[in-house]
């Protein structure tokens, strides 16, 4: 049993815990994730781990609830207790000395990006950080980038906050006009993002890795639902990444793979709204 | 009674569900020996005083012991006499095939000259453990006085249960590490609920855990804790973790939407119990007309999973004949009652996608057999030519598996074989490491239940050897000693 001991909200449907896990907190490293299952008739959810305390013994989750598993967890409260917490799973980011790094993170993905741009910079990378999301409540962890970060540019689909535009505007901005050199780049966030990311990094030949969440089931290679065309060649997400070469990923086909249960996820949900309807809230 | 009446009678068919009923459940399929059925059946045993059948038993069970404790009506007896071998007599009773072990050995079969008639020592089994069971009342065995000894199991599988089982008995403290929510490693994420249902492994789970032995869930060995750290605070480590990585076929269209590891289905329908969506979270696909390749008992358990979970047809394509076949023929039969098309020495060559990416269809070549190759097996040969579309919507892979690479990944001081699986001691199951031992899956590749347990046994054996004795360069003969010495003392 896992004892969420914190939870916060960092935006609408966002929110942080932080859960008792002590075993995996002495051994997470940045770009690992867990596995967690809620309740006994429970499925098993991937979520990559966005800070941990060894001493503490606990686990840092960023969870934006969108389907019902995630809505379930968004309706605990703290001291409530999570029943299956595995991991940490996943290979852990390769951290060097680059140079100057960007590191680009797009809603969600910003969370499990800051683990990662912390090793980076103290393994003395210059950090230039371009987070996005939707619109400025979406906007997460903007201080604790910003404590990590050399430069940062915040941007906006809406522009109700910081630069109008995408995050690939962003890089645009940094690189091209500013004509600031960029070494290597980490882009976590949606794989639409990351797809747009990539691309146009490609095209300013600059090296960079992302951090896929396909569907998984167990998370140690067991089941190859995970499976990604990297380089024209099948990965599975969990044994051999979660964090590849972004320019040889097929993110079409990772987004495809991610729709498959897209039918069933809503009616998962719909049931679970009746339920919290039923139960006035944390229907569980 | 004396033999020549003994082999006049007909072997006694366990009753079954009817095909038509039981692709709308997921319930048990053949339902068990009445105590008299049982009887009577085990009047069949010629009680021979070179019992074949315990030479072709694994783990060597006392098979003319049991089964006549069971003419004797004596079901206590009969299973504590199964118990000494084997622990796990529900699960073994189900899922052994025991039509090329116990049963291939039997000489009422021989004498009949055919082995389908030899003495149901897989249904008596059954029998008895689904008595025991039914009592509610376990008999817990005296144990031992501890030794003091700590010994660590990786994977919850038949390897590790067995294994755990028989070094609690002889005094030791042991604790089982399994990656996953459940015990039961294959027993419960592969072995569908129709074939061997859950609720026994947990009992025998449950019963292990009265003896002592120790259990902790979400724990992926190399992951959440370290082999160093287990080699370090436990005085024996034993390798359980079975195959790991599913095999794709690398042809055009495996990543399509509705293609899938014969591990995803199961686990998906098994462990996590998608049949019940939405009562259970994980969902599953289901299609119209599913498409397994493969011809193991894997392959078998998929198509008739697909049935169950509402496919109007159920396909399995085979490069080979049936006589090739890796399956149970039980297991083939029971497919084919259910109405699962066997389309044998054809093999598919690309998967087709709609304009979504969900799979329409397969391209498949016919096949035919040429020579014997390595595995004494014909090689299948394409005709070319003969490629032709199967309207299909689903696809799932069951071609096997490679050994689970996250140990030896983590820990490469473990001596590993081309294919990635464990080099051990086939007497002991010592791997390269001192203290280290390993077998099942994760040695063999893919095999059985019942040779995952007879390597847990193996093991078992010599890490009680090893931990009384410190030996280790001449353990193997250390083992062959005390086996000889226990053959003469009883």
């Amino acid at each position: 049993m896992h004892r969420i001991l914190s939870k916060e909200r960092l935006g609408p449907e966002i929110n942080r815990y932080v859960i008792e896990a002590p075993q995996i907190s002495r051994r997470r490293k940045p770009g690992q994730f867990v596995i967690i299952r809620l309740c006994p008739e429970g499925e098993r959810i991937p979520l990559t781990i966005a800070d941990a305390d060894p001493e503490e013994g606990t686990l840092t989750l960023v969870v934006q609830a969108v389907g019902k598993t995630t809505w379930q967890l968004a309706d605990m409260e703290e001291g409530d207790e999570i029943i299956d917490v595995t991991g940490p799973l996943g290979r852990p980011t390769h951290i060097e000395r680059y140079g100057t790094v960007l590191c680009v993170g797009g809603g969600i993905g910003v969370a499990p990006l800051y683990p990662i741009t912390s090793a980076l910079k103290d393994a003395g990378n210059e950090i230039v950080c371009i987070i996005g999301a939707r619109s400025a409540d979406l906007l997460i962890m903007e201080k604790e980038m910003e404590s990590v970060s050399d430069h940062m540019l915040v941007t906006t689909d809406d522009g109700s906050y910081g630069m109008h535009g995408m995050v690939t505007d962003g890089i645009k901005r940094i690189v091209v006009e500013e004509g600031r050199k960029a070494d290597f780049a980490v882009a976590i966030g949606p794989p639409v993002m990351m797809k747009f990311t990539c691309l146009l990094t490609g095209e300013l030949e600059i090296p960079t890795m992302v951090s896929l969440n396909p569907i998984m089931i167990d998370g140690t290679g067991m089941c190859g639902g995970c499976r990604v065309s990297v380089g024209g060649k099948t990965k599975f997400a969990c044994v051999d990444g979660p964090e590849f070469d972004g320019h040889q990923v097929d993110f079409d086909e990772l987004m495809k793979r991610l729709s498959a249960y897209r039918t069933h996820e809503k009616e998962a949900m719909d049931r679970y709204s009746e339920c919290r309807a039923e139960t006035g809230g944390g229907g569980r | 009674m004396d033999s020549k009446e003994r082999l006049a009678i007909p072997p006694h068919p366990m009753p079954e569900q009817d095909p038509a009923e039981r692709v709308d459940n997921v319930r048990e399929v053949p339902l068990g020996y009445t105590a008299e059925t049982a009887i009577a059946e085990a009047t069949r045993c010629l009680q021979c005083k070179t019992p074949f059948c315990v030479d072709g038993c694994p783990v060597n069970i006392d098979i003319p012991g049991f089964v006549q404790a069971v003419e004797d009506g004596d079901f206590k007896k009969g299973i504590r006499i199964l118990k000494k071998d084997n622990l796990l007599p529900a699960i073994c009773g189900r899922v052994c095939p025991q039509e090329t072990q116990c049963q291939l050995e039997c000489t009422v079969g021989k004498a009949r000259k055919d082995q389908t008639k030899s003495v149901m020592i897989g249904k008596l089994e059954r029998f008895l453990a689904d008595w025991e069971r039914e009592q509610g009342e376990f008999e817990v065995p005296r144990m031992p006085p501890s030794s003091g000894k700590k010994v660590a199991v990786i994977g919850a599988g038949p390897a590790g249960l067995t294994l755990a089982g028989d070094l609690v008995r002889m005094g030791h403290d042991v604790t089982v590490f399994e990656a996953f929510h459940k015990a039961g490693g294959v027993l419960v994420y592969g072995i569908p609920e129709f074939r061997l249902p859950k609720s026994i492994v947990q009992t025998e789970v449950d019963y292990l855990e009265k003896l002592g032995v120790e259990f902790r869930y979400n724990h992926v060995v190399g992951k959440t804790l370290t082999m160093e750290k287990l080699v370090e605070d436990y005085d024996a480590v034993f390798v359980g973790t079975g195959a790991g990585l599913p095999k794709f076929m690398r042809i055009p269209g495996q990543n399509l939407l509705g293609v899938f590891s014969a591990n995803e289905y199961l686990t998906r329908a098994n462990l996590m119990k998608a049949y019940e969506f939405p009562r259970s979270d994980t969902p599953i696909f289901r299609a119209r007309k599913v498409m397994t390749v493969g011809g193991g008992n894997v392959a078998m358990d998929c198509a008739r999973t697909a049935l169950r979970l509402g496919a109007q047809d159920s396909l399995v394509v085979y490069r080979r004949s049936e006589k090739e076949m890796p399956a149970r023929v039980e297991e083939i039969e029971h497919a084919r009652e259910e109405g699962v098309q066997m389309h044998l020495l054809n093999n598919p060559v690309r998967i087709l996608g709609d304009e979504n990416d969900w799979v329409m269809g397969a391209e498949i070549v016919r096949m035919k057999l040429g020579e014997p190759d390595a595995s004494g097996r014909r090689r299948p040969i394409p005709i070319e030519g003969s490629e032709y579309v199967l309207d299909v919507d689903a696809v799932i892979v069951a071609i096997g598996n490679s050994p689970n690479p996250l140990i030896p990944d983590t820990f490469p001081d473990l001596e590993v074989t081309r294919w990635g699986g464990i080099v051990t001691n086939e007497v002991t199951g010592q791997t390269s490491v001192r203290g280290i031992f390993a077998g099942g899956d994760i040695v063999l590749g893919a095999a059985t239940v019942i040779l995952a347990m007879s390597h847990g046994r193996r093991a078992a054996k010599a890490i009680h050897i090893y931990l009384k004795t410190g030996r280790w360069s001449d353990l193997e003969e250390a083992v062959a000693v005390e086996i000889n010495q226990s053959q003469t003392s009883s």
